[in-house]
């Protein structure tokens, strides 16, 4: 097996008296695409948000290339930080800003390039996810939701990051668009070389982007595998999933009539 | 229900609150004087929280300048009135009523506002977007609008002590049939230096109190549309509460000889 890029260990975070991550390991190989998967309220977007370290973990370790981020004082951590890139379920983008300047603006306030060099790039980028030049003048309002996920693919691959999160790229999309964005989450990500984490429940991109699949369920890791064994994993939990069954081990809160 | 239950229940969300606001204003400052310093987005922060409070401002003072004008002479005695008025007038508006009366009304413009944006920007993931793309979201975000804010609202004030004079200037010479020699004259020997000084020095700490107040809410808005809405009038009622207290510490402090 290659080295670890991120690894956890032991991971505990929750709210109140809420526990959303209980526990978790994980590892993420270095130029490998993990794919966590998970109904809603597991606790996936809060495992990414740990490692980014915008939540910070009640207990356990995080490791990016071989380094506790978590006992980093903010200089180091912020260097780490330069190696993430991320999109975001809602493409986040900022509405202030035009296009362009999204997928710059890492490159600009983080790299401190030169807005004209920056710009170059950015066109560039999006170019790479489809995008005209002169989508780059509008600003986000004006664009459907599957540019929008677009220009948030191209501001997350901007600054060629060595790491990328994706959250839930395909929700909200039709199933076309959602197989366009696959297509390029698995090119950009071949360009650049980099490692991947992405959370999803759509088993359509599972088997497009993944190399590895994992399942989360009330905060815990409780399979993991590579793409391909995920069909005959023989847990249960994972068969109900892939399956989109609503009998079986997991049970939804739902009050019946 | 138990009472002691509720007691507890209240002090700590009060103690909780309290102690989240002096983390989040201890974080504020500390990055006003690190840098990067994002002067481009200061300057236009200035121009949105000064500038175009300036009409709202001018003429609040205008009209509490006339009535307070109106009240000196229907409650005095009206044989001295003529030297009462334009002297009651002057430190009135530049000790309390400039500042005090100003800050409200850019605490309901201006904390609104920010809070508004700022929360729509957390709900929709574009604060954490900030911190994936190498950008400290309190330098970015927090910094160049507590900056603006305290250095715009003493000339907010300046500007509304002015005018709030001049209202009562006109109607003391225009309905009381005050002379306008005497007016200006009684006006310039009482007025000092200090009076006007003092009102500026409070309207700089109102400045901080409405900036940080709309940050503060907007960054800690929840749960969609309402959460932004009950942010947006939680940093009015707040900064609203705090700039009359802070003002009442300030003039006992101030004037206390």
């Amino acid at each position: 097996m290659s080295e670890a890029k991120i690894e956890l260990r032991n991971v505990h975070k929750r709210f109140g008296s809420k526990v959303v991550l209980d526990g978790i390991n994980l590892t993420v190989p270095k130029g490998e695409s993990l794919v966590v998967i998970g109904g809603s309220g597991t606790g996936k977007s809060v495992m990414i948000k740990c490692v980014l370290g915008i939540i910070r973990p009640d207990s356990g370790e995080i490791f990016v290339d071989g380094k506790n981020v978590l006992k980093m004082d903010t200089g180091e951590r912020e260097k780490v930080l330069r190696k993430f890139g991320m999109l975001f379920q809602g493409a986040a983008l900022f509405d202030s800003l035009p296009v362009w300047e999204n997928v710059a603006f890492g490159l600009i306030q983080g790299r401190k390039m030169k807005r004209k060099q920056a710009k170059d790039i950015a066109i560039e980028k999006l170019a790479k996810v489809g995008l005209a030049a002169e989508v780059g003048e509008l600003y986000p309002a004006e664009l459907s939701g599957g540019m929008q996920k677009r220009v948030g693919l191209a501001r997350a691959i901007a600054a060629d990051p060595e790491i990328i999160f994706f959250d839930e790229p395909t929700t909200g999309l039709d199933p076309i668009m959602a197989d366009v964005i696959n297509d390029l989450i698995v090119d950009s990500v071949k360009d650049l070389g980099a490692t991947t984490l992405s959370i999803t429940h759509d088993m359509a991109s599972v088997r497009k982007i993944a190399d590895k699949v994992a399942m989360i369920h009330k905060g815990k890791i409780i399979w993991a595998g590579s793409r391909a064994e995920v069909d005959n994993s023989g847990n249960e939990y994972v068969d109900q999933f892939i399956h989109g069954r609503a009998e079986g081990p997991i049970q939804m809160e739902v009050l019946k009539p | 229900m138990n009472v002691f239950a509720i007691i507890g229940r209240v002090v700590l969300a009060t103690l909780a609150e309290i102690g989240a606001l002096t983390r989040f204003i201890w974080l504020s400052v500390s990055h006003i004087f690190r840098p990067p310093f994002f002067w481009r987005l200061t300057a236009q922060q200035m121009l949105r929280i000064g500038y175009f409070s300036l009409p709202v401002v001018a003429l609040t003072a205008f009209f509490t300048g006339g009535a307070l004008a109106l009240q000196i002479y229907y409650g005095g005695n009206s044989l001295n009135s003529e030297s009462i008025v334009a002297t009651i007038v002057a430190l009135g508006i530049t000790r309390e009523l400039g500042p005090v009366l100003g800050g409200l009304m850019v605490a309901g413009r201006v904390s609104a506002a920010i809070a508004a944006e700022l929360g729509t920007m957390r709900v929709t993931e574009q604060i954490d977007a900030l911190t994936t793309l190498s950008t400290n979201p309190h330098k970015y975000l927090v910094v160049p609008r507590v900056v603006a804010a305290v250095i715009t609202l003493p000339a907010l004030v300046f500007v509304a002590d002015i005018i709030g004079i001049m209202g009562g200037f006109v109607v003391s010479t225009g309905s009381l049939d005050f002379n306008a020699g005497v007016y200006i004259k009684n006006t310039a020997d009482f007025l000092k230096f200090d009076d006007v000084m003092s009102g500026l020095t409070k309207a700089a700490v109102f400045g901080f109190i409405i900036a940080i107040m709309g940050c503060f809410h907007g960054f800690n808005s929840k749960g969609g549309a309402q959460g932004v809405g009950r942010a947006t009038t939680n940093a009015v009622v707040t900064a609203s509460i705090l700039i009359l207290a802070a003002n009442y510490v300030m003039t006992s402090l101030l004037f206390a000889n």
